[in-house]
């Protein structure tokens, strides 16, 4: 059976399938409009990617024919299937589509000249057309774009002609000049904490992107660095996965100690502009992590993650802040945290019990209502004794710890401080999955009614996990509130448990990893609900790029970034079932005699 | 052991079970049997707790199991198997029965948290349980098997699977839906003779649903038919094989004896 199943030329390739090619051209034509008329070209014109040929405006634009060619071109290769034979016609496919996608632009030029929408489409403006005519007459513009969108298109048609060597270089090096043109603001910063602000001089634009010809150079870095260090690090890789079990975690053990001494040693060479956005991150991954319990672990589906955050942040605020309306005992932010630790896993208790008799939709849609009921107390006049309601709680004040004070206007020892408790609490998820709690939060999650057969009780181990989430979410609260020194009820809307929940869904659920990726990718480039990324010209486009993202993620990669193990078989079980049996794997049920 | 005294379950209008009287000896097999929709599964589900009955009362071992959620039920010492196999299919073999043996032990989140020595020795004691109650069905359960997820594995170990995960609740009645269905004659007469050794050598005591009446004949002491919600009849295999009643409910009434009785009442 095996023999047939490597046996490539078994079954014939599939040819070219035009009609793909015909329906990414139309998928690259309504996109190229879509984006020019939620004004990410207009909007994003002003940061430059590589000044001053490319702006990140253009770009929103570009990558469209590119990426559409080269999804189109790509094929599914079923085991046992040889792949097809790439020839020019690729090419012509991939040129199709990047011309289908350049068209979409055209058209949308031809009536925003010719007809006036503006009043319920905003950016149908004159901005637009005279940006996307390149600042020439219109007929210039939609040729240029033909021109561009075919070459482009082209270009990601040829991706599956090239060998695959070929492709990985051109890939790296797109990647690593916009990645490097992204990370401006943290690479200047961390550079000069080494007073090597010569080399982003040398690379960087002093308004924002690289330079030409420091575009040139991390492109030829990113061929050269690989060639001289990469077969070193693979080997080092090798030799490491060579090693018996224990030697291995114990290496690994220490590359995690080593990894985690860089990271406390990282803020003292950061500006204040990184250190603060590191510690926006940081306050999400704590936040991230919790909900990875509920979620990830245990299933259950919790939108209204914010109002354990909530409860931690008013919680530190009333007990800390001499301004707190109704009782203000002024601790000292440790001894505060004990009580708000004891206090939100209360809350965890409180708002647990009702939700967790519920299943899936409804138990989703109950924790949402919770979520928005605890915001609306804080907010109420009722409570607005205790709270301050719309006023909120001021003058919180910082973290004594000694030897300095932990406040928003030091975002060093900030950063410090929710990197000691993203410790913590990785350190808990990971010793809670694989503890007698942990594995029966999977079997929750894997069938509910047959974890109480087999002696879970599910309600009081559904609870735990709410509790365990609560707490890591009260952590990110109290360092919020002591950060930002004052405290609103607006700052606990429900867009933050949905951008929690995308965090960790982008990240991978149920993992650590992935978590602590998608809360670095999401909340460091693209920002928080509140607090600006990397990319700040991208603030007001978050949204739609948070809710493609989950799409996309959703349709083509719904384990997350850093799968788990687990999940991604969940996910994938029929493929996953395909190789098991492929590598024999799988047991077939036995004939052989039974003595 | 088992005492299920004038039990009846209804489900709107439906009787699934009516006035039913049931019970098992310590260290007896007790195999029920019946056609289609006669009740057995609603029976499994109300002694393990996943039913509610309407009246009566179940008592195990002198204690009453009503109002028990099916972990309590568990926690005295009673598991089950299901018809159609569920195990926890992306956790691994040893995971599966690790986490039955949830009701045996007692380690919370701070020893999790301090690693304390309690927690590491029962965490040594759950693996090696669960390694001894697997290696129970001989090398198919074991060795490399241990880490890989349920799902890769054959339909009769899965059916095995789920009885090596009941056998880790340290149960003293297991109750086995349907063990053999699916799996061939010579698996099933290997599952068979199991049967029997969980009883000699583990000391379970055992009731069977199954359809398979070779497996019935051979490993029950005691055999209970049920159709519509009643016992229709009970005793060993022949005496319940021959029973009129039995053959009229798997069967339906012969012709003949129809006629016999339109005859007899015209």
């Amino acid at each position: 059976m095996t023999a047939t199943a490597n046996d490539a030329s078994t079954f014939e390739a599939p040819g070219l399938d035009w009609r793909r090619q015909i329906r990414f051209s139309a998928i690259g034509a309504l996109s190229c409009a879509f984006i020019a008329l939620a004004g990410m070209p207009v909007g994003l014109d002003r940061r430059s990617i590589v000044y001053p040929v490319l702006s990140l405006g253009y770009l929103s634009l570009l990558w469209v024919p590119f990426v559409l060619a080269s999804l189109a071109g790509s094929q599914v290769v079923l085991e046992g299937m040889g792949e097809r034979e790439r020839d020019t016609r690729d090419l012509a496919a991939g040129a199709l589509v990047g011309l289908g996608s350049a068209l979409g632009l055209v058209g949308l030029m031809i009536l925003v000249k010719n007809f006036n929408l503006r009043d319920p489409l905003v950016n149908w403006s004159p901005q637009l057309l005279e940006l996307l005519s390149f600042n020439r007459s219109t007929t210039l513009g939609m040729l240029l774009w033909v021109v561009l969108g075919t070459t482009l298109g082209l270009l990601g048609g040829a991706m599956h002609v090239v060998p695959a060597m070929v492709r990985a270089k051109v890939l790296t090096v797109v990647l690593s000049v916009l990645l490097v043109s992204v990370l401006q603001t943290f690479l200047t910063d961390l550079l000069e904490g080494f007073r090597l602000e010569v080399f982003t001089d040398f690379i960087y634009y002093k308004r924002g992107g690289l330079e030409i010809l420091g575009a040139l150079l991390v492109a030829v870095l990113a061929i050269a660095i690989p060639l001289l260090v990469g077969g070193r690090i693979k080997g080092l890789r090798a030799r490491v996965q060579k090693m018996p079990p224990d030697e291995r975690s114990r290496t690994n053990l220490v590359l995690l100690g080593v990894g985690a001494a860089l990271l406390l040693i990282l803020p003292f060479f950061l500006g204040k502009i990184t250190n603060e956005l590191l510690a926006n991150v940081g306050l999400f991954v704590l936040l991230a992590l919790g909900l990875n319990i509920v979620v990830g672990l245990a299933g259950i589906l919790d939108l209204g993650y914010v109002a354990f955050f909530a409860v931690g942040g008013y919680t530190t605020a009333v007990l800390t802040s001499p301004n707190s309306p109704g009782f203000s005992p002024e601790l000292p932010w440790p001894v505060a945290l004990i009580a708000v630790v004891v206090l939100t896993g209360l809350v965890g208790l409180f708002i647990g019990a009702p939700v967790i008799r519920m299943r899936g939709d409804y138990l989703a849609i109950v924790t949402l209502g919770f979520g928005e009921i605890i915001r609306l107390l804080f907010l109420s006049d009722w409570l607005s004794g205790w709270f301050g309601g719309a006023q909120g709680i001021t003058n919180i004040p910082g973290v004594d710890v000694g030897i300095g004070t932990v406040k928003g206007t030091d975002p060093r020892s900030v950063f410090l401080l929710v990197l000691i408790f993203c410790g913590i609490a990785i350190y808990v998820s990971w010793r809670l999955e694989h503890s007698r709690l942990g594995r029966a939060w999977m079997a929750i999650r894997e069938d509910e009614d047959v974890a109480e057969a087999m002696g879970v009780n599910t309600t009081s181990t559904k609870l735990m996990a709410f509790v365990v989430g609560a707490v890591l979410a009260s952590f990110s609260g109290a360092i919020f509130s002591a950060k930002v020194g004052s405290i609103f009820p607006s700052s606990f809307i429900m867009l933050v448990s949905i951008i929690i929940l995308v965090v960790v869904i982008v990240g991978g659920m149920g993992n650590i990893a992935g978590v602590i990726v998608g809360a670095v990718v999401l909340i460091g480039v693209l920002g928080g609900p509140k607090q600006p990324g990397l990319l700040q010209e991208l603030g007001q486009f978050k949204l739609l790029i948070y809710g493609a993202l989950l799409v996309w993620m959703m349709l083509k990669r719904p384990e997350g970034l850093v799968p788990n193990v687990r999940r991604s078989r969940e996910l994938h079980q029929e493929e996953f079932l395909q190789d098991a049996w492929l590598k024999g794997e799988i047991d077939e049920d036995d004939e052989e005699d039974p003595s | 052991m088992l005492q299920i005294l004038d039990l009846s379950v209804t489900f709107g209008g439906l009787h699934a079970l009516r006035n039913l009287d049931f019970h098992v000896e310590e260290g007896e097999i007790v195999s029920v049997i019946g056609p289609n929709g006669a009740g057995k599964t609603t029976f499994f589900n109300m002694i393990s707790g996943m039913v509610t009955p309407t009246s009566g009362e179940i008592l195990f071992e002198g204690e009453s199991l009503l109002n028990l959620d099916p972990s309590q039920v568990t926690e005295r010492g009673i598991a089950r198997t299901f018809q159609n196999v569920r195990l926890f299919a992306n956790m691994t073999i040893l995971e599966n029965v690790m986490v039955a043996q949830h009701c045996r032990t007692h380690q919370k989140v701070f020893g999790a948290l301090l690693q304390t020595k309690a927690f590491k020795s029962e965490e040594i004691a759950i693996r090696e349980y669960g390694e001894e109650v697997l290696s129970f069905f001989g090398s198919r359960l074991i060795g490399y098997r241990l880490n890989q997820p349920a799902s890769v594995l054959s339909y009769a170990n899965r059916r095995r699977l789920e009885i090596a995960r009941a056998m880790a609740t340290r149960p003293r009645l297991l109750l086995l839906d349907e063990p053999v269905a699916g799996m061939n004659p010579r698996e099933s007469a290997e599952l068979t003779a199991l049967i029997g050794r969980l009883r000699s050598e583990w000391g379970f005591t055992i009731v069977i649903i199954e359809h398979d009446m070779s497996v019935v004949r051979d490993v029950s002491d005691r055999v209970v038919v049920l159709d519509h919600g009643e016992t229709i009849a009970q005793g060993s295999y022949d005496s319940v094989a021959n029973d009129p009643k039995v053959i009229e409910a798997y069967l339906g009434r012969q012709v003949q004896d129809k006629n016999a009785d339109e005859e007899a009442s015209s």
